[in-house]
């Protein structure tokens, strides 16, 4: 399994979450222009998973494009996504407010 | 062995479950059932409870700081402080303080003041580097990271599996063949800070849990100062095998805690849940579902503390550890098992902390020595030489 989520972008759009189920698991919100701008988690606690918190999203305005990876190591992964991008870009993604990170690591993928 | 409680340890007892009832299960309620911390205000906030009640930092000996308690008293809360979803792996969400890695209080006193007493103070936090790629359960032969001396330095090239929270860690203990013989007379103990050039942690590694997930670490050229040395040269061996048995005693009192947890929640899930007309509990096969539960945690809970009370006394445990946490990890896989299934449906839900205990203890059976070593273990101890 690739360390970095590397699926092709999917425009976020009413259409396109029809294809997403309310599996536990990560997603990114981003583009091929911006690169990664959010990195986000369905957790057991969200009621429709992967589709409702892409939803959210979207019902705040959202125009941008995501791509997700179903899991249920979600809490581990979202922690290894967000500090795979740390080290690749020395910050977080722009849009994930710091405060409410969880406690992370330091890591140095390949 | 006399395992009535005293009236103190009755009183610390009765002291933590109260604790685990009142401040952490409301917490928990509104945690992810995957979580593995608390709020930083409510962890604060309850290690200052825990501080008050003078039972943090548990581990910790008395002359560093810690509260003095003999291993059986541990033993008895370690069981009380399992007693919650996170319980298995993140008792009481680590609001009563760990000891830091045990093997530096055998430091010197140079390394005491750059990694004990900081890590006592709260300032820094080590990881423990034992288990390679090419193996855990047998790490004398398995050790293939090896150190070369250069000078006043050694300069490590490796990679090791499986390791908790060296992602986070500002230092570790990290051992290496420092010495072409095979097996235990070549390693050394290497204390490293995390942030040495050539120190690497590559991934985490996703498994059954998430609280203190696994790391891999990869080491290259990574030059460490010889008064880094935690022991002595090739005499590392012996620090790794020293805290291998005394971890599992903890170990057991854990799966024993979450063992009587669940069972406490079959039992009243099947007075009431009704089947058929007529609740679970007047079935018979629901009924000696429970008896065995009762029987595995009895039995484990037996060996564990007489496993304690024979460290307490300074006889030799090794063997009565491997039996503990053979019998405490195996018994408690049963008893969440037997648990899961009478809850039905609603047993593999995140609604109830069944299916966390279900995968969690199932790492029981393979961590801290998977119950063929203990076997192992316990087999050279009855047959004596003749197994050598």
């Amino acid at each position: 399994m690739p360390i970095r989520l590397d699926k092709p972008w999917i425009a976020l759009s009413t259409k396109n979450l029809e294809q997403v189920k309310g599996h536990l698991g990560v997603y990114e919100l981003g583009s091929e222009i911006d690169g990664v701008v959010f990195i986000g988690c369905a957790d057991a606690r969200s009621l429709f998973g992967l589709k409702g918190e892409l939803q959210d999203h979207l019902d705040k305005g959202a125009q941008t494009c995501f791509r997700i990876e179903i899991t249920s190591a979600y809490q581990t992964r979202y922690r290894e996504l967000l500090m795979v991008h740390y080290a690749d870009f020395q910050a977080y993604p722009r849009d994930n407010i710091e405060a409410d990170l969880p406690r992370l690591g330091k890591l140095s993928p390949l | 062995m006399d395992l009535q409680q005293s009236d103190e340890q009755k009183l610390i007892v009765a002291t933590v479950r109260r604790f685990v009832l009142e401040e952490i299960l409301p917490l928990e309620m509104n945690l992810d059932p995957d979580a593995d911390s608390l709020e930083p205000a409510d962890r604060e906030r309850l290690v200052g409870k825990v501080k008050e009640m003078g039972l943090y930092g548990l581990d910790i000996p008395q002359e560093f700081g810690g509260p003095g308690l003999d291993m059986v008293t541990k033993t008895l809360i370690s069981i009380e402080m399992a007693q919650h979803r996170a319980g298995l792996y993140s008792p009481c969400y680590g609001v009563f303080g760990g000891a830091g890695l045990a093997q530096l209080y055998e430091a010197t006193e140079d390394q005491k003041e750059r990694y004990l007493y900081p890590t006592l103070r709260g300032e820094k936090r080590g990881f423990f580097g034992l288990t390679e790629p090419s193996g855990g359960s047998d790490p004398a032969r398995a050790i293939q990271t090896r150190a070369i001396k250069d000078g006043d330095d050694w300069v490590i090239n490796g990679s090791k599996i499986f390791i908790s929270g060296a992602d986070v860690a500002d230092f570790g203990l990290v051992f290496a063949r420092t010495s072409p013989d095979k097996g235990r007379g070549g390693v050394t103990c290497f204390i490293v800070d995390t942030d040495t050039p050539g120190f690497h942690v590559r991934r985490v590694i996703h498994t059954l849990r998430s609280a203190h997930y696994a790391t891999e670490l990869q080491f290259e050229e990574m030059r460490v100062p010889a008064r880094n040395i935690l022991g002595e040269v090739n005499k590392g061996f012996s620090i790794a095998n020293d805290r291998l048995s005394r971890q599992r005693i903890p170990y057991s009192a854990g799966c024993i805690g979450v063992a009587i947890k669940a069972h406490e929640l079959a039992v009243e899930y099947a007075k009431i849940r009704e089947t058929f007309g007529a609740p679970l509990a007047s079935r018979q096969a629901i009924q000696w579902m429970l008896v065995d539960n009762e029987l595995d945690i009895k039995q484990s809970r037996w060996v564990t503390l007489e496993a304690a009370d024979m460290a307490d006394r300074g006889m030799p445990f090794r063997k009565e550890a491997a039996m503990a946490k053979l019998l405490a990890s195996e018994a408690g896989s049963r008893v969440v098992d037997r648990c899961m299934q009478i809850h039905g449906g609603y047993g593999v839900t995140k609604d109830f902390p069944f299916e966390r205990w279900y995968r969690e203890m199932r790492i029981r059976r393979i961590g801290e020595g998977p119950s063929e070593v203990q076997r192992h273990i316990i087999a050279r101890d009855i047959l004596g030489s003749s197994l050598r």
